[in-house]
């Protein structure tokens, strides 16, 4: 997510991504896979030894662990929380929304509630912008003194609803952190609720023996889950998250984990926090320097020679290759905006509204911002849910997402009678090529059996404020012909020839 | 060159010829080396039938090897074309062996540093890696240095631009000793054909501009900034259609020549004969030679041609 100079290979998220429950899941309907299983694991680890995801496996969950230990440190002071009654009915009806909303084929429900996408927007519109922020501005230090090891990453597109709508969950979530414990993993959170329902029968548990307890209520004051009700002496399990704090705090044996009456010792506490926390600090401090660098691009303007007059109205948004059709994908993406930090040319980005409302959020190709790579597949390698199918490479290259549409009116050749044919240089399979025009001009031409709709020539096109050429996105993705009438081999040459001058 | 001066430099060495300068093949070769390698007083030079780097070395004598380029200590910024994601083969970017050799000569003349860099088109870690520069460069010890940030480039003026009155230009450029350019020749959609000027492209900022506004006459006027001091055209590999980018194999051709020159224009204008075009075709040509870049008339310059 962090990583945007592209060091980690895309195939390794693979693995890290493997417990994420809800991707693992969506996957495993999309196209099963050995590498889709992760899913069933979770459950299994659940109903032995109860939410052990949530406290372990859980990006957002490890997240609030930050935010507490870290407000813990400020404050100097111990949280204090105390038991809270079950919202049953909410937890319940959080969980059928997300349920029925995907029955229905819409994935926004569970885009908008699981934890994993949550934690993958906050990290990757929150805390990528702070890293590259502060790499940046290292790096301009270091070119004063000519050393490029260092090198500034470009963020070609801000994206301010998404931005927005993912802070505010951020912001949501750490005051429900802070003030509540793990008010969001025991209410909202659908994976919560449902592991939470195993948890209760799970093989091991969190137990209060009464012989040994003082009825002291430490337990219950430390518990972030607000699970343990020290009076009537009864952990609720269903909303336990394992994260063990009631166990080395008890100043007796009085609460143990353990299978029926056999006494073992407890797990030790899993989670690392020292590591993270300066991560998160120094994140947060150079927060505002990236966000400069964002407002810089905004600013920026370039005069324009002759500016053109034809806008452009995009019917369909324009899916990653993999996705096969946009219906597909909106089913079943969850935005957790992994795609959108592995691209490497930047195109990919969220969408706000050009999905519909059901599909906000989830990543579109932006060729504002960049075109898809020919020699790409990336998004399809690391995409955790199976909204992005995994592609091969010859296919992908063949797979057509939209069409180049080209608007004659708005093109430079014709407006300013000069050459230009940027459009022409990006095409990889050269569905626009220059054909002759007025006095030995050339101007584009779209030959649309072979367009992939990678965009280049759209994001190549110089004319403002409205391209001369753009993709219409396939609402249900194409192949693209061949263009086999390249593909005659020239002709061989003589090197011994004479010089022709 | 000249016959006239062939055979008065022919007198001086003691040798009296008769053959003509279009004799072929081994024979004037082999006189031409003999005699001229050592003064190395040749403005452009036309080398067939080596491997990249092997033309090179036996090209850049007849300027006077790269001593003649590069002092003791100096610093010294090459710009290949390394613009698309594509590997050697495809002729969409400089071989990378001849990008390597030439900073291997750079060093042996004693240059302090040598810096590589493009401004791509496509993503830039995938075309320095996939175009295999990136590897020979450090192979060679020289530098190989990102161009794809603005904040890289800084605003100069253009004194002498008809219609590119101000630019963007990559600090190195403006800041280093030596400036080698390393174009590869292929075929261009729209400019006919990308060469030496074409390649400086790659040392702006914002290329879209050039491309609104009479993308022949920018070309030109950027010549006219600062001229490399060496341009070594790479025909090893030539992209004849599709350019500039390429669809696959089937555009290339293996051609095994180079043209070294410190004259851009003129080492376009050679170029572009190899390839089977018309100089007076190719706009930014004629446009260069009327703001007196260089020249187009190769008649009017000494060219060594050596056929390996
Ligand atoms: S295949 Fe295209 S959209 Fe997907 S990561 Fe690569 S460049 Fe981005
Ligand atoms: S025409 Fe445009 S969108 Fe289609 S393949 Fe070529 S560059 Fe990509």
């Amino acid at each position: 997510m962090i990583d945007f100079t592209e060091q980690i290979p895309p195939a390794f998220t693979k693995y890290v991504l493997y417990f994420q429950f809800i991707p693992s899941l969506l996957k495993s309907l999309a196209a099963f896979t050995i590498l889709s299983t992760g899913f069933l694991l979770v459950l299994l680890l659940t109903a032995l030894f109860g939410r052990i995801y949530c406290s372990t496996i859980c990006p957002l969950g490890f997240l609030q662990d930050i935010i507490n230990y870290i407000t813990k440190k400020i404050k100097k002071r111990k949280r204090r929380f105390e038991y809270l009654k079950e919202q049953k009915i909410l937890r319940w009806s959080f969980l059928a929304f997300c349920v029925v909303l995907f029955l229905f084929g819409f994935a926004i429900g569970i885009n908008l509630l699981d934890p994993y996408s949550i934690y993958g927007r906050i990290a990757g519109n929150i805390f990528r912008p702070t890293v590259i922020g502060l790499n940046n501005f290292i790096s301009s230090i270091l070119t004063n003194f000519k050393i490029y090891s260092l090198y500034p990453y470009e963020i070609k597109s801000f994206n301010l609803i998404p931005f927005l709508i993912t802070i505010s969950f951020l912001i949501l979530i750490a005051y429900l952190s802070v003030k509540k414990g793990r008010l969001y993993c025991n209410t909202v959170c659908p994976v919560g609720t449902l592991l939470g329902y195993i948890s209760k029968y799970s093989f091991f548990k969190i137990i209060i023996k009464d012989e040994e307890c003082l009825s002291c209520g430490l337990c219950e004051r430390d518990c972030k889950a607000n699970c343990i009700d020290s009076d009537s002496k009864i952990v609720d399990m269903s909303r336990c998250v394992m994260c063990f704090d009631c166990i080395s705090l008890c100043p007796t044996n009085g609460i143990t984990f353990d299978y029926k009456k056999s006494i073992k010792t407890p797990e030790p506490e899993l989670v690392e926090v020292d590591e993270s926390k300066r991560n998160f600090l120094i994140s947060t401090g150079v927060y505002l320097t990236s966000l400069s660098t964002i407002l810089a691009q905004v600013k920026k303007q370039i005069v324009v020679t002759k500016p053109s007059t034809v806008p452009i109205f995009r019917k369909y948004a324009i899916s990653p290759p993999g996705s096969q059709s946009i219906k597909r994908f909106n089913s079943i993406c969850t935005a957790c905006h992994l795609c959108v930090s592995s691209c490497p040319t930047q195109v990919l980005q969220p969408s706000f509204l050009e999905y519909g409302f059901t599909g906000m959020l989830q990543p579109r190709l932006n060729n504002k911002s960049g075109y898809c790579n020919f020699d790409c597949n990336i998004c399809s390698e690391v995409c955790p849910t199976g909204a992005i199918l995994p592609i091969d490479i010859e296919k992908k290259k063949l797979t057509q997402l939209g069409v180049a549409k080209f608007i004659k009116e708005n093109c430079i050749v014709y407006t300013q009678r000069t050459e230009c044919g940027a459009c022409s240089e990006h095409c990889p399979t050269k569905a626009v090529h220059m054909i002759p025009f007025e006095n030995n001009l050339v101007i584009p031409e779209v030959r649309e059996e072979y367009c992939i709709g990678c965009g280049a020539c759209e994001y190549a096109c110089p004319v403002k404020p409205y391209k001369a050429i753009y993709v219409e996105g396939n609402p249900i993705h194409k192949t693209a012909k061949k263009n086999i009438e390249e593909e005659k081999p020239q002709q061989k040459v003589d090197y011994k020839e004479e010089f022709p001058f | 060159m000249k016959r006239r001066e062939f055979i008065k430099k022919g007198l001086q060495a003691g040798t009296i010829i008769g053959a003509s300068l279009s004799f072929p093949g081994f024979v004037s070769n082999y006189i031409f080396k003999e005699n001229y390698s050592l003064s190395g007083n040749y403005d452009l030079v036309a080398i067939k039938g080596g491997e990249p780097d092997k033309m090179f070395d036996e090209g850049i004598k007849s300027l006077g090897g790269m001593k003649a380029f590069v002092k003791k200590n100096q610093t010294v910024v090459i710009k290949p074309n390394i613009g698309w994601d594509a590997n050697p083969e495809r002729a969409a970017n400089t071989n990378p062996k001849l990008v390597a050799r030439v900073i291997e000569h750079c060093y042996e003349a004693g240059a302090k540093k040598v810096y590589v860099f493009d401004h791509t088109c496509d993503d830039w870690k995938r075309c320095y890696s996939n175009s295999g520069i990136e590897k020979a460069v450090k192979d060679a010890g020289g530098e190989i240095v990102p161009g794809n940030s603005e904040s890289y480039y800084q605003d100069v003026e253009i004194k002498k631009g008809v219609k590119l009155k101000r630019d963007k230009v990559h600090e190195l450029i403006l800041d280093c000793d030596v400036f080698i350019n390393i174009p590869i020749l292929k075929h261009h959609g729209s400019t006919r054909l990308t060469i030496s000027m074409k390649n400086l492209m790659g040392t702006v900022w914002d290329r879209g501009y050039w491309h609104r506004t009479d993308l022949h006459q920018c070309i030109a006027d950027f010549s006219t900034f600062r001229k490399p001091d060496l341009n070594i055209v790479d025909a090893y590999y030539v992209m004849k259609k599709n350019g500039p980018r390429g669809v696959s194999l089937a555009d290339v051709v293996i051609m095994k020549s180079q043209i070294i020159s410190t004259d851009i224009v003129a080492a376009d204008v050679a170029a572009t004969k190899l390839f089977g075009m018309n100089p007076d075709d190719i706009q930014y040509i004629s446009l260069a030679h009327k703001l007196g870049v260089g020249t187009k008339n190769l008649e009017s310059l000494r060219i060594n041609r050596i056929i390996l």
